[in-house]
């Protein structure tokens, strides 16, 4: 168990300073804003799809977190609101930015105590059913990316 | 021709004074005589009813929002974190004020934990629905709770201005979520009496 542990840690490791390839998609620079009091955080990275054809993201799942939702917060007329999506597409050769005020990851539910300077593991799944997974560095509430 | 110099020299003048010019030029919306003064009575992040008075003598930078909301709330007490920041000593002359729009899940401890990790210089307020209402139709600020998510939760859709008090309480700018910064930290050294 615990070498399984450590080979898991290895190939977290490698995919930090690696970016990892799934049908030429990459995501680059994750990171998770912490909330006191175990409140819903929210999940930030930049989609590359690098390839010829349409992709998208259709979810993420984290051994982390309980729950895990794709988001965008609209403004509606100096109104904030935010809404649930099914997914994120990724034009060929273009990329998805999901970042403070527009898409992002809602992390519900911590699993454990999660504190800034912590990395947990976000797995994206896109429409191919490939999955790509990285460590993203969680940062204070109060970071700005 | 005499006349004439005069008159010129007078617009050069008056254009090179506009700085000193009574008149400021502010980069928020000057809402100043459009909104009422600014009173409530709320629970502070301590457990303490507190009404506007307690803030008096500080200029003050009012936000509604809620602790569930792990994006723009968060990206908004941010960008005036930064702003303290840059205030550097004047940000005690100053208090942002994070009022609450969810006061079922929003209690003084659960905000109190929740603005201490963005900065010192905010207090966040709940109280009663009835409160809250009051305060938010002061300001014709709109907030309504979404429906229930998958595992309980909710959103809360709410309106997303930064409405400034000066030190006596009286309503003067509206800065909203695409202001800059240096837009609202130009305004707030004005309204402090420091030029920027």
């Amino acid at each position: 168990m615990n070498r399984l542990r450590r080979i898991a840690l290895a190939l977290a490791a490698t995919v930090l300073t690696v970016p990892a390839f799934a049908a030429g998609i990459t995501v680059q620079k994750p990171w998770v804003r912490w909330l006191p009091v175990g409140q819903p955080a929210a999940g930030y990275a930049t989609l590359i799809n690098s390839g010829d054809t349409p992709a998208a993201l259709v979810g993420v799942s984290s051994p982390d977190y309980g729950a895990v939702m794709l988001h965008r917060s609209l403004d509606r007329g100096g109104m904030e609101r935010m809404v649930m999506v099914n997914s994120i597409p990724l034009p060929p050769h273009g990329r998805a930015a999901l970042a403070p005020g527009g898409y992002h990851l809602m992390l519900m539910q911590p699993r454990h105590a999660i504190r800034p300077g912590q990395q947990v593991t976000l797995t994206f799944t896109f429409a191919d059913g490939s999955t790509i997974a990285v460590r993203a560095p969680v940062r204070p509430a109060n970071a700005l990316d | 021709m005499k006349r004439a110099v005069f008159l010129t020299v007078l617009a050069a003048l008056l254009v090179l004074g506009g700085c000193s010019a009574p008149q400021h030029r502010w980069k928020l919306t000057d809402v100043r005589g459009h909104l009422p003064d600014l009173a409530f009575t709320l629970t502070d992040d301590a457990g303490k009813v507190v009404d506007a008075s307690a803030f008096r003598g500080k200029l003050v930078l009012l936000y509604f929002g809620y602790t569930h909301c792990p994006d723009v709330c968060p990206l908004t007490l941010t960008h005036l974190h930064i702003l303290m920041q840059r205030l550097g000593p004047l940000a005690d002359r100053t208090r942002v004020l994070f009022i609450s729009v969810d006061p079922a899940r929003d209690t003084p401890p659960v905000l109190h934990a929740y603005v201490d990790a963005f900065d010192p210089h905010i207090t966040g307020l709940t109280g009663t629905p009835a409160q809250i209402e009051a305060l938010a139709k002061r300001y014709r600020v709109a907030y309504n709770r979404g429906p229930t998510l998958p595992g309980g939760g909710y959103e809360v859709a709410h309106s997303a201005g930064i409405y400034i008090f000066d030190g006596r309480g009286r309503a003067r700018l509206l800065a909203t979520d695409a202001d800059p910064i240096t837009s609202i930290e130009h305004d707030v050294r004005e309204l402090l009496g420091v030029s920027p």
